[in-house]
């Protein structure tokens, strides 16, 4: 699969946020780790990075159906 | 060796703009402050734009001087996705001018009125229009062969008309907006060291994002036109 390796990087990104997630919880009473530090601008880039993965995902799915369309035409 | 290394490039980029976009270091200064960081955003949206309609330019003359359908509808996606790119400037500009440029001393109208008679909203705002007559010019022709060529010499007038309207009328009168003097962000000498590792690398990533969004439309407009030829 052409695609295989950008897939690949995109659930390794939202599996690192999701563990960044289940560590929070863990040390509930300490309040200034990563994700609560620096004004949680981290939130932020959480925020963005998910959006982006979406829309990556997105235009990854596309392609693929628009290669599939490509070659049942041909 | 794959042939789709540039998406994952740009995804990388991109990812890397968004982090280091937001945590990395930048110059403290007292008008802009924290949104200084748009410069990896706003300002990319534009040089997106441009890149986008250079493209689509050449395009263009190559219909003219090949007359194949394939460069046509090549033109029409990337100016497309170009003119998408564009909106997204403006409206972010929109947003960062609206915190950055507004006198808290005056009533909110006061600044409105000061902020839509910027030169270079509005030359933005021209340019744009022109890229949407484009599509309006496109639609009413129902030749395909006369719509191609029409619509390839108005797109050769259309990016020409992108200079003075975006790059040299601002620059005559006064603004607010950065960069009357010479090429904001591209100057060696007024952009921080620090800021041109990241936005560079932006500039890329979100260039890329549009030549693989155009490159899906172009893809799937050619298997229109197949399909409608073969009907």
């Amino acid at each position: 699969m052409r695609n295989k390796s950008s897939y690949i990087l995109l659930i390794s990104m939202a599996l690192l946020s999701a563990f960044n997630g289940f560590a929070q919880e863990a040390q509930a009473a300490e309040m200034a780790d990563t994700m609560r530090s620096n004004g949680k601008i981290y939130v932020v880039i959480a925020v963005i990075l998910t959006i982006l993965a979406g829309l990556i995902l997105y235009l990854v799915r596309l392609d693929r159906k628009i290669s599939k369309l490509e070659k049942g035409e041909s | 060796m794959n042939r789709q290394w540039w998406k994952i490039l740009c995804v990388i980029l991109l990812v890397y703009t968004v982090v280091l976009g937001l945590l990395g270091p930048v110059p403290a200064l007292r008008q802009l402050q924290e949104t200084i960081r748009n410069l990896y955003f706003h300002v990319c949206m534009w040089f997106g734009m441009m890149i986008l309609f250079t493209i689509s330019v050449i395009q263009s003359i190559k219909y003219l001087r090949s007359l194949d359908l394939n460069h046509d509808i090549r033109a029409k996606e990337y100016a497309s996705t170009g003119i998408l790119l564009g909106l997204l400037g403006y409206v972010t500009g929109a947003i960062w001018a609206s915190y950055t440029w507004a006198d808290p001393n005056n009533p909110a109208y006061a600044s409105f009125g000061s902020i839509v008679r910027e030169p270079k909203l509005i030359g933005a705002a021209m340019a744009l229009l022109i890229y949407f007559a484009y599509f309006v010019l496109r639609s009413s022709i129902t030749d395909i062969d006369k719509k191609a060529r029409v619509s390839a010499v108005y797109n050769i007038f259309a990016y020409a008309m992108l200079f003075p309207s975006i790059w040299i009328i601002p620059r005559l009168l006064p603004s607010l907006h950065p960069g009357r003097e010479g090429n904001p962000a591209l100057n060696f000498n007024d952009i921080d060291a620090r800021m041109r590792m990241v936005f560079y690398p932006a500039v890329i990533g979100w260039t890329l994002l549009g030549v693989w969004i155009t490159s899906l439309k172009i893809r799937l407009s050619l298997l229109k036109e197949k399909k409608w030829l073969n009907a």
